[in-house]
């Protein structure tokens, strides 16, 4: 007898609800990734590159992913480094605990000696931690969080990504050049995670210190996928300013569902990424904000790296492309320059201020206490939608912060501020 | 915190909105559940592609033409699946189904990934459904109102279509008793078929109203099938207008918790889960279990 669609199993059906249950424990558990290899050689110089490709921060990770690619074929198209080709093993590190796994398998299993990369505040500590287990060097290429270069700091970790500081000082500096922080009222929407918190802690001290009113902080959780509730709450509460302390996704959805309600508060934030702000829309954006490297940049050099990046990649670098690609030649070069890749000579030859070409005005070089990169940002104004050329042409580039006769440190944590002990 | 009983209100009116959201994906679930047994967890994944085939067909006839063509190419999709490989799992192990829907879901996002990229795609509000209702102190943005009468429109069809037509009646029958149907002569393939072509046509719909507000990124399937479930479970397996107030419910407590407590705001739905779960374990409406049998 021949079954057939017609008889359908009814009992199974209850089964079914609790197989459910048990299934997408299993996926939610860490997915398996296999890692990219960028060209495999056996005496190669093993680079481990770690990002999110995945989640909320998964597309600004693959940029960041595109960028290290980039700089490793530019940098064994030239012969290598130390007559040893450079080889980049890539991870998907889509939470701190795949993070940690991965790390441990790209330096126990396929002998990195560097690693670089990661998005999330969070997934970096981790990390870290494992760097200063295996004494292998950690270059920070895209966590923004204060604590990871005060509290958490370590000697293996490197920050080529800005700081929470270093941005909200950049557009800061803005703000107090045009009065709008004394006095006035801000209301803040943060990212319930790690950065989030290290970047609402900053951000409210700077607008208390100059003579600003945090009117509300709402904690929201990562990936909300709809924002009307809060934005009702902006309304009621009728801000001078709301300021953004959300990542990834997250702020692509805010923007949009901001503008669908049109209300007149200006907005700012302490964080601004180009790729979550290329998905939202020209149409979605306003306002002035602060850019840790935007490819609008008029540079011979940035400009060269815009176009080869472009040619790749059928669009521009963005701010974690240009993080990564500069972190990966930093890194290269100074296996150059101390003539080997013992992590040593390297944390050493960095301390002592080696200065690198970042595709910026200024040089950039490491604070010996905290591992930051010291280099300028930048603050940039949405493009008037009738300029601009590209899908991707959204920023005007308004002024470097610090400008070209201050000095670096103008817009870092001070010791006092941001403690750190390196182990 | 001083509660404000204007604000209050403006946030369970905002969570009706933003329930009545949840319930076109959630219809669709429960449907292809009540008729067919199969628990799709590739919903999400039909939600995505609406919105994915929207935010091409908007480059080509505008918003309003995705809305009509995006769920309806969702559907023929639903109807290819459904035909080539469901309906060789209806009669075996529930979790094959359930495994094989997985897999579609993963596969599926891994493809909207390579044709598209991982980076989100920009949508707009279109020109004409721009703009915010002010009624009284009460703000409402025309785009959610429109969203809130598609969904009306989509649950009378809905209704309509299973409650005063003869396919209605044999799916209705189908849900209570295959083996009845079956002995009265009547084939339940066709309606299998369509049922599960308008369950993800109803995802494929919503995943076009919600491009606009929550973007275009090949992750968003997934993001939303957890709470598509959730708001099946609440509203009891198998009932119609327990999924409607399961949304409405979902979306009201959600907007007050972001009022009272904003960082509880996600998990609330998930803590009304387990409470419906604890005390009424069939869900607000679902039918007793022993029906199953």
């Amino acid at each position: 007898m021949k079954k057939d669609a017609k008889t359908l199993n009814i009992a199974g059906r209850r089964d079914a609800i609790k197989r459910t249950a048990a299934l997408s424990a299993a996926a939610a558990a860490a997915p398996l990734g296999f890692p990219g290899i960028v060209r495999a050689q056996s005496d190669a110089i093993r680079i481990g590159h770690l990002t999110p490709r995945t989640g909320f921060l998964g597309q600004v990770g693959e940029y960041g992913f595109r960028g290290a690619t980039l700089a490793v074929e530019e940098l064994n198209a030239s012969g290598g480094v130390l007559g040893r080709k450079v080889e980049l093993i890539a991870e998907d590190s889509v939470n701190p605990a795949t993070a940690v796994t991965k790390a441990q398998k790209l330096i126990e299993r396929d002998k990195v000696v560097v690693l670089i990369g990661e998005v999330s505040s969070a997934s970096a500590g981790a990390i870290a931690e494992q760097a200063l287990k295996y004494k292998i060097p950690y270059f920070n290429t895209g966590a923004n969080s204060d604590a990871l270069r005060g509290q958490n700091c370590n000697r293996y970790m490197f920050h080529v990504e800005g700081c929470n500081t270093m941005y909200t000082k950049t557009i800061g500096t803005w703000q107090k050049d045009h009065n709008l922080i004394k006095g006035a009222k801000w209301y803040f929407l943060t990212a319930d995670y790690a950065f989030g918190h290290d970047l609402y802690r900053v951000s409210s001290r700077f607008l208390q210190d100059n003579g600003g009113i945090v009117l509300a902080n709402d904690m929201v959780p990562t990936n909300t996928a709809d924002y009307s509730a809060y934005i009702l709450k902006v309304r009621a509460l009728k801000p001078d300013f709301v300021y953004l302390n959300l990542a990834g996704v997250d702020q692509t959805t805010f923007l949009k569902q901001y503008k669908e309600y049109a209300l007149p508060f200006p907005l700012a934030g302490g964080v601004m990424d180009t790729v979550p702000f290329w998905a939202a829309g020209l149409d979605n954006l306003s306002g002035h904000w602060q850019s840790l490297w935007y490819h609008g940049l008029k540079l011979p050099a940035a400009q060269g790296f815009t176009k080869r990046f472009w040619d790749k990649f059928d669009g521009p670098p963005d701010n974690q492309a240009w993080g990564d690609y500069v972190g990966v030649k930093i890194v290269v070069q100074s296996f150059a320059e101390t003539k080997s890749t013992d992590a040593a000579a390297l944390i050493t030859h960095l301390e002592k201020g080696a200065s690198f070409d970042i595709l910026k005005e200024r040089q950039g070089s490491f604070r010996t206490w905290d591992h930051q990169l010291l280099q300028e940002m930048y603050v940039v104004v949405v493009k008037d939608k009738a300029h601009s050329k590209d899908k991707w042409d959204i920023f005007d580039i308004v002024r470097p912060v610090p400008g070209p006769k201050e000095s670096l440190e103008a817009i870092q944590p001070t010791q006092a501020e941001n403690p750190c002990k390196m182990t | 915190m001083t509660i404000v009983p204007e604000l209050v209100l403006e946030q369970v009116v905002n969570g009706l909105l933003v329930g009545s959201f949840y319930i076109i994906l959630s219809l669709g679930l429960s449907l292809i559940f009540s008729l067919g047994g199969v628990v799709n967890l590739a919903h999400g994944a039909f939600y995505a592609v609406g919105a994915y085939l929207a935010f091409e067909v908007e480059k080509r006839l505008g918003f309003f033409g995705a809305m009509a063509f995006s769920p309806i190419f969702v559907a023929l999709c639903g109807i290819v699946v459904e035909r080539l490989f469901l309906s060789r799992l209806y009669n075996k192990d529930p979790a094959l189904g359930l495994l094989f829907t997985f897999g579609l879901a993963m596969a599926a996002e891994q493809a909207l990934r390579m044709i598209w990229g991982t980076t989100g795609l920009p949508f707009s509000i279109p020109d004409a459904l721009r703009g915010q209702l002010h009624a009284g102190d009460f703000i409402y943005s025309y785009y959610r109102l429109t969203i809130l009468l598609v969904t009306a429109v989509a649950v009378t069809t809905c209704w309509l279509l299973l409650n005063r037509t003869s396919f209605g009646m044999i799916v209705r029958a189908g849900v209570r008793d295959p083996e009845m149907v079956r002995a009265m002569g009547i084939s339940l393939r066709p309606a299998l078929t369509a049922v599960f072509a308008l369950g993800v046509g109803l995802a494929g719909l919503a995943g076009v109203m919600s491009a606009p507000l929550a973007g275009v990124q090949p992750a968003m399937g997934n993001e939303i099938l957890t709470a598509t479930f959730v708001v099946v479970v609440i509203g009891g397996l198998g009932s119609f207008w327990g999924v409607v107030l399961a949304g409405l419910l979902v979306g009201v407590v959600r907007g007050l918790t972001v009022y009272f407590y904003p960082p509880a705001a996600e998990a609330s739905m998930y803590l009304l889960m387990v409470l419906v779960l604890l005390f009424r374990p069939r869900g607000l409406m679902g039918e007793k279990f022993e029906r199953f049998e």
